[in-house]
């Protein structure tokens, strides 16, 4: 047994011993679960991949005279002004002003939320457009300007759903291609899309979310950020393994993190061709070895984790919850599944590769004594579950 | 020069004078190649690409190469229809299913790092489609 207090004692006398998600399990192979409980002190887990629900605030600072903007754009890319007079919102999947989105079915979505938050994390000249219905305390109409993430007050990412416990596989039953936010699907089941780093993501080497709460600290996209809220849509009720482990989506977290802390090369623009816009993220998430159950729950691997395989062209947009299989991420990473005894061609949008270079950098950074742990002040509840959007007759 | 049959890929660039000239019927019928073409963009009065691969006799693949020297034609006989920017690709793997034939693949299996074969790549741009990240991009 140990606390999070003699941890990250380790971890400032610089002798902590930190492994990735991606070595414990052969390790602990190796050296038993009880040796190796008492010598590790935390296992980094992470994941990179699009995370739809993630966007920032800025704040501009004032403009003399001074304007509170009631519509901007930054980038020609709508942002929230409903906050306060020079506080935006910038969400990732927002579209750029004149994108014929799908128009012109399959639409491109080239540049939008997502590519504009890549580019401030870049250090890149950003365009500010204005309005303002003016007031007596502010009085300017329009503005139009240009800055990058240097001038700003704060460039806080929140993001209210991140790190997806686990996910869909998606395929397509119908009898023409389609284009979700699970990639291009190809017609007649041709191929599969999955997103989750499997061993390696967070959500998964703590699935009853004992170490993992609110409060938690995180290395999100470079910058120390944390855990605030359980993210939106967490529904830790739904069905387990008899190991443990959710067989569909589940928990998910709601990060913050300084922006300008972060680097361009953890947070990129993705462009879903005939969906839209999205940001992929790299997110680490430090486990500290409290005791062996919490170690040995960090030793699952892809052959333990089941994946759900679902419709894209009927049963998910017509939400009618059926399942046609479920697949292990052993499998999946082989390339190829077997779907009602055909055999289907795999893909992936969730990035193993980057997901292992944010583990090993989080891991460097631990074994530095540059990121502590924090213990979580709230849990994540572990017995909700979603709810539907009900269209009633007015009341 | 061997007597062995090869194969090479070769691009064309096509300046705005010479676009209409039959390059490809001299290949064939002069110089004794197969011709294969992936992906042309040749519109009268204006510049133009073909991607091809040509086999034959080392010493007609040299002697084809030559006769399309003599035209104001640019060859690039590395392949460059297709370019893969290793600094965009986030090694997801999204594109390695939908290339036809492996010259995207996962090149190492504990990393999912993923690898580009140009040879392989018959410029289906498949890949172009599909990138979120826009890592593949066409030179024409």
């Amino acid at each position: 047994m140990k606390t999070y207090q003699q941890i990250n004692d380790r971890i400032s006398s610089g002798k902590a011993v930190v492994l990735t998600a991606d070595e414990i399990m052969d390790y602990v192979d190796e050296k038993g679960v009880e040796a190796a409980a008492q010598e590790v002190d935390v296992v980094t887990t992470a994941t990179f991949g699009p995370m739809c629900s993630s966007g920032c605030f800025l704040n501009f600072g004032h403009s003399k005279p001074k304007i509170r903007m009631s519509e901007a754009w930054v980038e020609d890319v709508l942002v929230y002004t409903g906050v306060a007079a020079v506080d935006i919102y910038l969400g990732a999947t927002e579209t750029r002003h004149g994108d014929p989105c799908n128009m012109y079915y399959p639409g491109e979505f080239r540049y939008g939320g997502g590519h504009v938050i890549e580019d401030l994390v870049a250090g890149k000249t950003l365009q500010l457009f204005a309005l303002s219905y003016g007031t007596d305390c502010y009085p300017l109409r329009e503005m139009r300007t240009y800055f990058t993430i240097h001038d700003l007050n704060q460039a806080i990412m929140v993001n209210p759903r991140n790190c997806y416990q686990n996910y869909n596989v998606a395929i397509n039953d119908s009898e023409k291609p389609i284009y979700t936010y699970m990639g291009t699907l190809e017609a007649k089941r041709k191929n599969a899309n999955y997103c989750s780093a499997g061993q390696l993501s967070p959500l998964l080497n703590d699935p009853y979310y004992e170490t993992i709460g609110v409060g938690t600290k995180v290395w999100l996209a470079g910058a120390q950020g944390h855990v605030y809220a359980e993210g939106t849509q967490h529904a830790g009720g739904g069905p387990r393994t008899p190991g443990g482990v959710p067989m569909g989506g589940a928990g998910t977290l709601a990060l913050t993190g300084d922006m300008k802390r972060m680097r361009p090369e953890f947070v990129r623009g993705v462009s879903f061709r005939g969906y839209g816009i999205s940001v992929g993220l790299g997110v680490g998430v430090p486990i500290p070895i409290l005791n062996e159950e919490i170690l040995r729950r960090t030793c699952v691997r892809d052959r333990d984790i089941l994946a759900p395989v679902v419709d894209y062209s009927n049963e998910y947009p017509q939400n009618t919850g059926k399942v046609i299989c479920h697949v292990s991420y052993e499998q999946l990473r082989s390339g190829e599944i077997e779907v009602e005894g055909e055999k289907v061609i795999v893909g992936s949008l969730s990035s193993y590769y980057k997901a292992l270079e944010v583990a090993n950098l989080l891991a460097d950074e631990i074994r530095r004594g540059d990121f502590h742990l924090a213990e979580p002040i709230a849990p994540l509840p572990k017995d909700t579950v979603m709810k539907p959007l009900v269209a009633r007759e007015k009341p | 020069m061997s007597e062995t049959v090869t194969k090479k890929k070769w691009m064309l660039f096509f300046p705005k004078c010479d676009s209409e000239k039959p390059i490809i019927y001299h290949l064939v019928k002069d110089h004794n190649l197969v011709v294969s073409v992936f992906r042309a963009k040749v519109t009268p009065e204006e510049e133009g690409y073909l991607v091809l691969d040509v086999t034959g006799t080392e010493a007609d693949i040299q002697r084809g190469m030559d006769f399309v020297r003599t035209f104001d034609v640019t060859i690039n006989d590395t392949g460059k229809g297709v370019n893969r920017d290793t600094n965009r690709c986030t090694h997801c793997g999204h594109c390695v299913a939908h290339c036809p034939t492996g010259a995207l693949y996962i090149a190492n299996r504990a990393t999912r790092e993923v690898g580009y074969n140009e040879a392989d790549c018959i410029e289906c741009l498949a890949c172009i489609r599909v990138c979120g990240y826009a890592a593949c991009a066409s030179t024409f």
